[in-house]
This record gives structure tokens, sequence and C-alpha cells, in this order.
């Protein structure tokens, strides 16, 4: 994986000096809150209803053993004791003094991770696939260009202030496990008839309270021309983004209001001027940062099996491993979904313990999925069983992967001002009912995401089951959507009808599950059922 | 309406040019376009700087206002005239912070005036904060990717 050079740690460095001096103009008064908010949002730190929380950016969702170590013990020292992973690969911590953050980035800054640009109207953590550089199905590790991505956008002057925050992932196969066309900008670095590679760009997606999936502008961008592509792309935004209303400030509004061909023809022009500016990095630096992303020494000839004759150890290999490129290892995904648990949680112990795990049986590296959960990339076959016995030792080891119980969530009411209802009690109830009557298992793939306000920070567009949590004269309320989907046919869900209390909308989930397992032909999804029969049958069966 | 006419050398707090400043105030770019003899121009967040591009060898003075500091337009104005060939001053005005100078500077800005003045000694940490960049902004710094391939 990526470390540092003396450049990047200058630059990090430089960043803890400078977050420490507005702090301290903060607390001598010198500095009004209106001054400092956008300055401590571009490092992670929000305000937010008891305390502040800290988001540190995890780049591409990749982390070695030692930079797990140091988010557990930042848990311990700063927090109460846990983390929580979020949507975008990065974590957050919730219980945080604003006079301890400059001694927080401190911290991270030693095990070169940071928490800069992780919020605020700029360029965000570039996020990845996280089964890159295991996946049998990549074109090649989409990482180095997301590195190359991260330092370009990394302070990047003319795009620290743009009408809203900007979103990208890049992803290098055709499966799709980032929800690459629901940012602003998604990349898919792809192979041309020529044998060369390439970036196909599909900007102006997004979720928020106007979801859509970003049409492809370019189907191939040369990758010597990567970065100045990118740039043209955002100074069109930053020009002509809408800032006169906030809810309409992303760029998915202003390809929308343009219309596709007219934004690809600005940025298009805009391109052909960037050119010859000569902003695009020497080619030897993409070589430099792909030699950080070599694979690591495999071994040939490993055991390809494995024994199953522990029935709840197969439960768990069937439902939370995945193939890997190379013969006798798989990737192993760790659960933060126990049922009944808060979806992306994870205790001080147990980040220690999964940063063991990465040392002793993932070549040192580790990852956290935009599911909220983390991967161990490179596992041996041989190996799996032990790694399984110490997860369920910690209470790790829950077999849920993909299934209902596999919950997004956002932190709704319980943490965030923004949100109009909880989201987390909906997750524990519903993973609890499914884990308690035995039926997660029979529903099979079913991808349940819930936000607590239309921000959709809990992507429940994109659920196979939505649920959007909503203010109703002061009460709680949940609508239902269904039809969702991120993958690679990627959807928006729809609205069931009149939402339902926190009781009823646990109820409603479970009805709408009975009508799939009634309706469902061979082989079909929840998902593939409910576009294969519509809306209809289920708003009966919840409606009547 | 006084803002309209601009700011005068008066209020500039810091400038890193050595010729002397243009003496009269900006006009907008709609005034600049209709007349010929005004060698200052202001460009407000809304405008186009690339309307100013076929006249930039009479002007010696291009004001970006910045009515709240978070509305970044700016930034793109000044990398735009500067990318064009621009060397006349390039001024800051408005709801400049000493938080976004070092920004400022690197999109080619060489004059500020701020609402409020800024402490000297922020606006030297500022200044001095980062020993390296990232990326090529025309700004004459070389970025991390060169000097890591000599």
């Amino acid at each position: 994986m990526y470390r540092y050079d003396h450049y990047d740690q200058a630059m990090v460095d430089a960043r803890v000096a400078e977050f420490r001096d507005q702090t301290r103009r903060r607390l001598e008064g010198r500095l009004s809150e209106d001054q400092f908010k956008p300055l401590r949002l571009m490092n992670g730190l929000y305000l937010q209803l008891h305390a502040y929380m800290l988001r540190v950016a995890v780049p591409y969702g990749t982390l070695s053993s030692a930079q797990m170590h140091a988010l557990a013990d930042i848990a311990d020292r700063y927090d109460r004791g846990y983390g929580h992973f979020t949507t975008r690969q990065n974590i957050q911590y919730n219980w945080i003094r604003l006079e301890d953050a400059p001694d927080i980035l401190a911290d991270l800054a030693k095990v070169q991770m940071h928490a800069i640009q992780t919020s605020g109207n700029c360029i965000r953590n570039i996020s990845s696939d996280h089964f890159a550089g295991a996946a049998a199905d990549e074109l090649v590790d989409p990482r180095p260009y997301a590195e190359l991505l991260r330092q370009w956008s990394s302070f990047h002057p003319e795009f620290s202030f743009l009408p809203r925050k900007f979103k990208i992932a890049v992803i290098a196969s055709p499966t799709d496990r980032a929800a690459m066309r629901l940012h602003d900008i998604g990349i898919e670095i792809v192979r041309n008839d020529a044998g060369e590679l390439g970036a196909a760009f599909y900007v102006g997606g997004g979720m928020g309270r106007t979801p859509m999936v970003a049409p492809c502008i370019r189907d191939f961008v040369p990758l010597d021309q990567l970065i100045t592509y990118a740039e043209a792309c955002l100074r069109v935004y930053n020009r002509h983004g809408r800032r006169d209303n906030k809810f309409k400030a992303r760029i998915k509004i202003l390809v929308h209001e343009l219309g596709k061909a007219e934004y690809t023809r600005q940025v298009e022009e805009e391109f052909a001027h960037l050119l010859s500016q000569g902003i695009e990095p020497p080619a030897a630096e993409l070589e430099r940062i792909r030699t950080h992303f070599a694979e690591p020494p495999f071994e040939a000839g490993l055991p390809d099996w494995i024994d199953r004759s522990d029935p709840d150890f197969a439960l768990w290999v069937d439902r939370n491993t995945v193939a890997h490129k190379v013969p006798g290892y798989v990737s192993a995904v760790i659960s933060l979904k126990p049922a009944g648990g808060i979806p992306g949680d994870a205790t001080a112990a147990q980040m220690h313990l999964m940063a063991d795990l990465a040392r002793d049986h993932s070549f040192d590296e580790c990852r956290v999925t935009h599911t909220q959960n983390i991967v161990l990339p490179h596992v041996r076959k041989a190996d799996l069983h032990a790694l399984w016995t110490r997860l369920e030792e910690a209470g790790l080891g829950a077999a849920n992967l993909d299934t209902i119980e596999d919950i997004i969530a956002c932190p709704g009411l319980d943490y965030c001002s923004l949100a109009n209802a909880r989201s987390i009690p909906v997750a524990q109830k519903i993973s609890a009912r499914f884990a308690a009557s035995g039926k997660t298992a029979a529903l099979g793939e079913l991808k349940l995401k819930i936000s607590g306000c239309i921000n959709a920070c809990g992507h429940h567009h994109a659920g196979h089951i939505g649920i959007l949590g909503v203010d109703k004269k002061g009460v709680e309320n949940y609508q239902l959507l269904l039809g969702g989907s991120e993958a690679a046919d990627t959807s928006l869900g729809k609205i069931t009808g009149p939402g339902f209390d926190e009781e009823g909308i646990v109820g409603a989930v479970e009805t709408v599950t009975d009508v799939y397992l009634r309706e469902r032909a061979e082989g079909e999804r929840f998902l593939d059922t409910y576009r294969r029969i519509g809306m209809e049958p289920f708003k009966e069966a919840l409606y009547g | 309406m006084a803002d309209l006419l601009g700011t005068s050398p008066d209020e500039v707090q810091l400038r890193f040019r050595t010729d002397e400043p243009v003496d009269h105030a900006a006009v907008t770019v709609d005034a600049f376009l209709d007349q010929s003899n005004a060698a200052a121009v202001r460009i407000e967040p809304g405008d186009d700087a690339r309307a100013l591009l076929p006249h930039l060898d009479r002007i010696a003075l291009v004001e970006v206002s910045f009515p709240v500091f978070g509305d970044g337009r700016g930034y793109s104005s000044a990398r735009i005239l500067r990318e064009a060939g621009y060397s006349g001053e390039l001024r800051a005005v408005g709801d400049v912070l000493v938080d976004q100078i070092g920004y400022l500077r690197r999109c080619g800005f060489d004059a500020f005036a701020p609402d409020q003045p800024l402490d000297p000694e922020d606006v030297r940490a500022a200044f001095d904060r980062w020993p390296q960049v990232y990326q090529p902004t025309g700004d004459g710094r070389v970025p991390v990717w060169t000097l890591r391939h000599g």
C-alpha cells in the first residue's frame, strides 16, 4: 500500500500545525464560530448534537495494521472507546473535545493519516473498490489512480471553496462495488480497443434530496490526461455551479440543468485549454505510485479447499468470503453488523484485534467498505478457520454479509444535528428481528439502507429496501422505498406510500419480505422479484 | 454603492509588486467593455473573466471581489486571467481572510485589500506554512510531483 515520502509527511505535518494555530485562535476568541467553521470542517471536525465529531480520512479505504491500531488508540484516549466506520470508507469519532483535536491530528500524522478535507465544500476523500488488488474480476488495481487524485485534490487552491462538497470514486472492474455512479465524479479505469488503459468519466451522480445516477460524459480519457480532465470538470463546476441555494449546489444539479451535452461541451472546451497549461503530473509519478501497490508476495501452490466440517464456520465462509484472483486465497469480510448492534461501530478492542488479524493473515492490510464492514483482502484459505475462531471470540463473527442484517445506517438523530429521525434503533430492531426469526438465510441477498433525513447519508435511495426517517408534526415517521441499487445496475428506489412509526416500519419490512418469499421465481433476489412484479403486490400487502 | 468604485491603493494591505499602483478606481466589467480608456476593472463572482481576455494588454489592475469568503468563483477567475498571460495587478478585495490568502496567492493574486485588516503575524505564518505544494497552478512554485522526478 502507499507509504508517504518526506514530501507527503511534510504536508500533513504542516496541516497539523495550521490547525493547531487555528484552534488556538478560536479558543482565544480571535476567530468567530462563523470564521472557524469552514476551517474546522476542512479538518473533518463537525459540531453535532452533543459534542464535536471528528471524521478521519481512510484514503480509498485502505489501512495498515499500524494505522488500525492507531485508530483504536484514539478511540480509547480521546473518545468513549469506540469508533464508527462510514459509508465513505472513513471512520468518525463522536465524542471529541475541541481542545484535543490538534493532538489527535498529530497522533494520526505519526501513522501517515489525517482528517484533511473530510468535510467542507471541497474535494473529499477519494473512495474505491474495497476488493482492489484482490478481486478476481478487476482490470488493474484502481488505487494508484485514486492516490494520484488524492494528491492532486489535497489543498487544491482553486477548488477549496466549491459550491458544495465533492466526492470522487475510482473503480477498475465491471462489477461496481463502490457506488461509483452515485458520486459527483465516478471514474472507471477501462481498456480501449488498442489495449491502452484510460478513464471513463461519469459526472453528476449523487444521493441527497435529489438522487441522480451519473451519466458518462467521456468513455475514454488517456491516463496521461487524467488530472487535466478532472481539473476541467471541477473548474466548470466551480464557475457555474449554483451558489444561490445550498440544496441545489451539487454538481448533479448543474449537469441536470445544463444537460449532459452542454456540460460536456464546456468541460471539453476547458480541457482543450488546460492541456496547454502543463498541469498533468509526470508519467513517472504514476509509475512511482504504482510500485507502492505491487502485489504482496502471494504463495503459489496453496491448498485451494476449505474444511467445511464445522457448519457455523461453513456458513460464515459462504456468506462472508469472496473469490480472490490468486488460487488458495480469499477476501474475508468482517461484519460490523452483529444482530441488534449499531451498524459500522467497532470498539477499540475490536479494532486492535482486526489490526492483529490483518498483520497475521492479510499481508498487514485491511480495508473499510462503503457498506461499513472491514475486509481482510488476502487471506489463505488454510488460515480461515483460525481467523474465524478469533472473530467469533470477539463478537465479530456475524455471518450476514449482503443479507438483510447487513444494514447501512446513518448516525441519525442519536448524533446528527441535521437528522429528523433516529436510524440506529430501527436498524437494531430489524437485524435483531430477522436474526431471531431465521428468515435472513431464506431472503438471501437483500440490501437494506436507512437514512435519518433526506440528505441520504444512509443511501436509502440505493437500497433494495430503503428507509427514510422524516419528521411528521414532531413525531418520527419512516417512509419505505423499494427497488434501489448501487451496483452496476444502479437504480433509485420508489416510495411505497404513507410512512410508518418506529414499530410499524419494522413490521412493514417484514411484510414486503414476505411478499418476496411468496412471489419469487427460481434464483431471483428480492430486487429481481420487485423489478419483475412491480410495486403493486407490495402496496397491496402493506396498505390492503 | 461605493463598493462599485473599487478599492483605492490606501486600502491595499498586502502587495507583492514593485510597479506603481493604478491611481484610478476600477469599473465594472460591463462598464469596461463599453468604454476604452479604463485600465482597472472589477470582477464580481458572477462575471465571466474570459470576457476580458481580448483586452488584457490595456489592463493594469483587476480587482476580484469576494463578497463572502465561501464563494470561490474568484479563484477560477484569477487562474483564467493568469493562464491567458495577464501580468498586471490581481487584487483580492472584500471578505478576504488570513486562512484564504495562501490559496489566493497560489491562484495568481498579488495584492490583497481585505475588509478587515489582517494580523501581520498571522499573515506571515500563513505564507510560511506550506513547505511544498502538490499541484502546479502557474504561480511558479515547483510541485512535489516535479521535485520527486528531478
